[in-house]
């Protein structure tokens, strides 16, 4: 039963957060190609769509590559979900922010 | 009356996905709150689990097909370039609101906000629904991730609430025709 309870947390709280990083990556890929014009270009994984395909694309291999890892290293273990889900929000948080245009236009 | 090939794709995207997704997250919603212990009997739990993982599922879906939708399928339409010399800028959003500083901020701000936020959400309701196709009835016992989940949706729903207000204000400002 202990098992159990910890496998349920452990990858509970690995997804979590791993949406966390997710929506951090995003904010950070669309800041930096806000403040960084070489990386706006190296972002424009489709002409017809522009820059906003590679922001996309790489903060998706970032959040899938997190989730994979926190889940081989916490799926067995058991979690504090509240205090991950704590972590999460603040990461969600500066991932909305990077998303916002009066904030990203500052760089 | 008729619906051009654009404003069809576009109405496909906005009214169909994402009305889909704004329902399916009432119910998951109002099902992963009345999850808990001695609430409903076994049997009713088993049913209200298999409806939460097929409902969150869907969504998850339906937030994937919308971003993807909106982000390859109708921001070209929206973004293509003029061709040199053309004045009627109609056919050209991007271009229409740029080129009238009283809708410019509809694209420097609304636009800009909307393509970036709205990827934000198919992200977490992964997330929401990957754990509960994987853990099912076990979250009864859970409060603190249904807690961490209905968190999630919730900020899932308000990031899409924005993308489809903004949305419809700028199609408001300038149609894809």
């Amino acid at each position: 039963m202990k098992n159990v309870e910890a496998s349920v947390t452990g990858s509970a709280a690995a997804a979590i957060l791993a949406a966390g990083l997710g929506c951090l990556a995003l904010g950070l890929t669309t800041t930096m190609a806000e403040a960084i014009p070489a990386v706006n270009e190296a972002l424009v994984f489709s002409t017809a769509v522009g820059a906003l395909s590679g922001k996309t694309t790489v903060a998706l291999i970032f959040w899938i590559m997190g989730w994979v890892a926190l889940d081989v290293k916490w799926k067995n273990a058991p979690k504090d979900v509240h205090k991950v889900f704590l972590g999460s929000l603040l990461l969600i948080f500066f991932g909305f922010l990077g998303t916002f245009p009066l904030f990203f236009e500052l760089f | 009356m008729s619906l051009s090939f654009r404003e069809l794709g576009a109405a496909f995207h906005g009214m169909v996905l994402g009305t889909i997704y704004l329902l399916l997250f009432s119910g998951v919603i109002f099902a992963l709150w009345n999850l808990k212990p001695g609430w409903s009997s076994e049997n009713a739990t088993r049913i209200q689990v298999k409806a939460l993982k097929i409902g969150s599922s869907i969504m998850a879906v339906a937030t994937w097909l919308t971003v993807i939708t909106g982000t390859y399928i109708v921001y070209p339409w929206y973004r293509a370039k003029p061709p040199e010399g053309i004045t009627d800028l109609a056919d050209y959003p991007r271009y229409y609101l740029l080129a009238n500083s009283n809708l410019a901020g509809w694209h420097k701000f609304g636009m800009e906000w909307k393509e970036h936020i709205a990827w934000l959400a198919p992200i977490l309701a992964t997330a929401v629904a990957v754990i509960i196709v994987r853990h099912g009835s076990k979250l009864v016992a859970e409060e603190k991730i249904r807690t961490a989940l209905i968190g999630m949706i919730t900020i899932a729903f308000g990031v899409v609430g924005i993308a489809a207000l903004l949305g419809a204000f700028i199609t408001k400002a300038a149609p894809i025709h």
